[in-house]
């Protein structure tokens, strides 16, 4: 800064006059913060969930040793003499996705590679309306689907089959997570460049082995990531598993009986009347942080994977 | 041109084993057939599960289905309370998702600058996206129910459905502002308009059926969800009607998952019953969304 | 008007070729002779429809819905029509390649690229495999400088050089005929000129059509020109005498730039 005054008249270039977007009163002013306010809300929400269920779930381990939780395999919380291991609720949750998913994977990528490779714009309008129509079908829908339909379809086949059963229930699921997975692949493999596909075409390739050795490989981090999704989505299942599967805690690694799931046993508990603040009121939020954990794991892996997506 | 008419020439050009055109032309053909036949297999489980609603339940609906309350004679078991209940908590809702839904993608397009914070928001919403619908329950069970002492009544429900389908409202409101011209804000600054007054007189009423159709879609999630509601602690025996947000309720998901509970086949029907009730509300939600979408398009002049 | 051609062993003759987007005709009643083992340009102003055509002879067209094309392209010395309705688009495409405008190598390593066409008619041999790799990457100029890293990702290529892959890449199942459609309009001068040195030796083996909007590169590098315009050919001949000498006034006009 020098020591004289300036005494030219300054010129500036740009205009100093404040932008006239910016609001203009104290109303404008509040509107907007309420906003920002909402869209922050997102974020309050998944910190209230993960708040709300270590809160809760704290004073859980405070009684309960997590090697008990971890290691047993016994779940019966609200026993006389109970036991919290969560190794059955995991398992049965595993076993229905692990059926929901050997079916929904392979079928939906088959049908994405079809709509996208074998069909022509004008056929893929028409048929993927099914498969949307399935996504909005109300999960007790599904629920009622797998009790009353699938369960005695089976055991027609396998008469030894149980009322309730993990079988039924994944079965069922797998009809649910479809169209994600459908819908998720299909975008990924319609995102491949058609030049592409034209190289591969004129090196002589059929359809299928354009679509198998050339397409689904560039799209392979959409479509791994659509699969992560489903089985994101299969593990919060709820209804389907809650009333096709039954509600008995139950180790086993045979699907063709009744267990619970995490998501079942919340259910129950809801159902019943536990004392706000009681053990049993507390097992609640602890299988559904174990829940929320798994979540979060799987959500962040599809990230990941989708974001190698090479940029072509 | 069918793959099976073809004539390759019998000119033998082949200078190593080489596996036959014919067969990788089956091989491309049979997959084809393959995946129309899973597309197929979900229409057949679309048809089967309608047509089985329909046989088990179709002779439970009448006036008095709709009329009666639920009771423990399955024949006089009705949805009265479940509808009743499902149209007030869609209500209350709807009205939730449009106010917050709206304004936080209207912060997310038009105000959030491009750094750390937003993209955090921004994945928060994604992740919310892919939650399983009970940890709402869960958290609306802790915080709703007892911290804020509102208990399991109207008011929780609304409030916790709408923040389940709230990632759908704003990625729908956020699309539909998104597809407006850049030109529509232009004229309005040019006429020396603040960004607030542009998004309010301008852009919010240009996207507003893209807005409309997400909060209907929104809607038509919320109509069939059943755990958080059971979370929250929703009775499934409900004798009355609320006439007030904090009085206790029932919703159609709810109803039907009590019935499907109880062994006997005469609740089983009247479960298939109300199931068709709750197909047929999502239906048309669904249907009213794409019929707000085509009309929007048919406006749309610029 | 078509100028008298030297006897010489015909390789794609096209008759009364015409073709249709819907109901909009881009092609009209072409007729065209291609020679064997010489690099004949199709070049033209944009929208000519050389594309177009190039595209039908190795019935690329079929990609795209409603396109149709009516006539006849006859393969020597098999003496089949390409474009007869009995013919497989696998067959021609065996024997008939094709290199874009843009580079398109595959999302893999240079030697799967180069060796998809192999592996799709089935060829597992791996000595075999290799030798025809070789052999495609040297006719493309490509060889001296990738042997060493073939296992690294095609994309980890210039530009130049991924166009030199993708020329191997259809070298490889050894076509009868390669179509080049504008293979250096995307590259730079010296990728350009590497891959224009490299025709006189592909020619050897190969019939070559290249589509090329450069008149000095047509001029530079083929044997016999076509010009097009509106979706007729207008000339063809011998590239010397048609770009010294042209027959038709609207090719010296083309020629020297009145349009274009």
């Amino acid at each position: 800064m020098s020591a004289q005054k300036d005494s030219r008249p300054v010129i500036k270039a740009v205009s100093v006059r404040k932008s006239t977007k910016r609001p203009r009163n104290i109303v404008e002013r509040l509107f907007e913060f309420w906003f920002a306010l909402c869209a922050f809300l997102s974020v309050f929400i998944t910190a209230g969930i993960i708040i709300i269920l270590l809160a809760e779930s704290w004073p859980f381990f405070q009684q309960v040793s997590l090697k008990e939780f971890l290691t047993s395999r016994d779940w019966s919380p609200l026993f006389s003499n109970p036991s919290f291991g969560i190794q059955p609720l995991l398992l049965g949750t595993l076993l229905s996705t692990l059926i929901a998913c050997g079916i929904a994977v392979p079928m939906g990528i088959l049908i994405a590679c079809g709509l996208s490779e074998f069909m022509s714009a004008n056929i893929r309008q028409y048929l993927k309306p099914i498969i949307e129509i399935l996504a909005g079908i109300p999960s007790v829908i599904f629920g009622y689907f797998a009790l009353l339909v699938v369960t005695p379809a089976i055991q027609s086949i396998f008469p030894s089959l149980p009322g309730f059963s993990l079988l039924a229930a994944g079965v069922t699921m797998s009809f649910m997570i479809l169209p994600l997975i459908v819908s998720l692949s299909e975008d990924a493999l319609q995102s491949v460049p058609q030049t592409v596909r034209e190289a591969s075409y004129a090196l002589g390739a059929t359809p299928l082995e354009t679509v198998w050795r050339v397409v689904l490989p560039s799209a392979s981090s959409g479509v791994i990531a659509a699969c992560i999704l489903g089985v994101s989505r299969a593990i919060g299942e709820t209804m389907v598993v809650a009333l096709a599967a039954g509600q008995q805690p139950n180790w086993t690694l045979n699907p063709a009986e009744p267990a619970a799931t995490m998501t079942a046993f919340m259910v129950q508990v809801a159902l019943g009347d536990l004392p706000h603040g009681s053990l049993g009121y507390q097992t609640v939020f602890v299988v559904g942080l174990t829940l929320l954990l798994m979540t979060l794991v799987f959500n962040y892996l599809a990230l990941k994977v989708r974001n190698k997506m090479r940029p072509v | 041109m069918s793959e099976a008419t073809f004539k390759n020439p019998a000119i033998n050009t082949a200078k190593y084993p080489e596996t036959s055109i014919k067969f990788r032309h089956f091989l491309s053909f049979m997959f084809k057939l393959l995946s129309i036949l899973g597309l197929f297999l979900g229409l057949i489980v679309l048809l089967v599960l309608i047509g089985d609603l329909i046989r088990r339940g179709g002779d439970r609906l009448s006036l008095d289905f709709f009329l009666n309350f639920p009771s423990r004679r399955a024949e006089k078991a009705g949805i009265l309370s479940a509808w009743v209940g499902t149209l007030w908590v869609m209500l209350i809702t709807a009205v939730m998702t449009v106010i917050v839904g709206v304004s936080a993608a209207i912060y997310l397009e038009e105000y959030a600058p491009k750094n750390r914070f937003t993209r955090l928001i921004e994945l928060n919403i994604l992740n919310l996206a892919a939650m399983p619908s009970i940890l709402y329950g869960l958290l609306a069970l802790g915080l709703f129910v007892h911290q804020m002492k509102l208990g399991s009544s109207l008011l929780t429900a609304g409030m916790t459905l709408s923040l389940l389908v709230l990632p759908v409202v704003i990625v729908a409101s956020r699309e539909a502002l998104r597809a407006l011209p850049f030109t529509l804000k232009e004229a309005s600054y040019a006429l020396g308009a603040t960004q607030f007054q542009t998004l309010v007189y301008h852009q919010v009423p240009a996207a507003i059926s893209g807005m409309m159709t997400g909060v209907i879609l929104a809607l038509s999630r919320a109509v069939g969800e059943t755990a958080p509601l059971i979370t929250i602690g929703a009775l499934t025996y409900i004798a009355f009607l609320p006439k007030s947000l904090l009085d206790s309720f029932t919703v159609l998901p709810i109803q039907l998952f009590n019935w499907l509970s109880r062994p006997q086949e005469e609740f089983h029907a009247n479960a298939a019953a109300a199931g068709l009730v709750l197909l047929f509300l999502t239906f048309l939600l669904n249907a009213v969304a794409i019929f707000i979408r085509i009309k929007a398009r048919k406006n749309i002049k610029w | 008007m078509v100028a008298p051609q030297t006897p010489e062993s015909l390789k794609i003759s096209i008759q009364n070729l015409n073709f249709y987007f819907g109901t909009k005709q881009v092609l009209k009643n072409i007729n065209l002779d291609m020679s064997e083992k010489k690099v004949t340009a199709l070049m033209g102003p944009s929208g000519c429809g050389k594309t177009t055509l190039l595209r039908c002879l190795n019935l690329m067209h079929e990609l795209t819905e409603d396109a149709r094309a009516d006539g006849v392209a006859i393969l020597q010395p098999q003496d089949i029509n390409l474009l007869a309705d009995e013919v497989d688009p696998l067959w021609v495409r065996q024997r008939i390649g094709m290199v874009f405008q843009k580079p398109n190598p595959f999302p893999k390593s240079m030697y799967e690229n180069v060796a998809y066409g192999l592996r799709l008619r089935g060829l597992k041999n791996k000595t075999e495999l290799e030798n025809r790799i070789e052999k495609a990457l040297t006719q493309a100029g490509l060889w001296k400088e990738v042997s060493d890293r073939l296992q690294q990702p095609a994309f980890s290529l210039s530009g130049g050089q991924q166009q030199r892959l993708c020329i191997a890449r259809a070298l490889a199942v050894e076509p009868e005929v390669l179509l080049l459609d504008e293979p250096t309009s995307a590259l730079d001068p010296i990728s350009t000129a590497h891959i224009e040195e490299q025709l006189a030796e592909i020619k050897k083996h190969v019939t070559v059509i290249m589509v090329t909007h450069n008149l000095h590169q047509a001029a530079r590098c083929s044997d016999d020109t076509v010009f097009m315009l509106n979706g007729e050919v207008i000339e063809k001949g011998r590239s010397q005498k048609l770009f010294t000498n042209p027959q038709d006034p609207r090719t010296e006009n083309y020629i020297t730039g009145r349009f274009g």
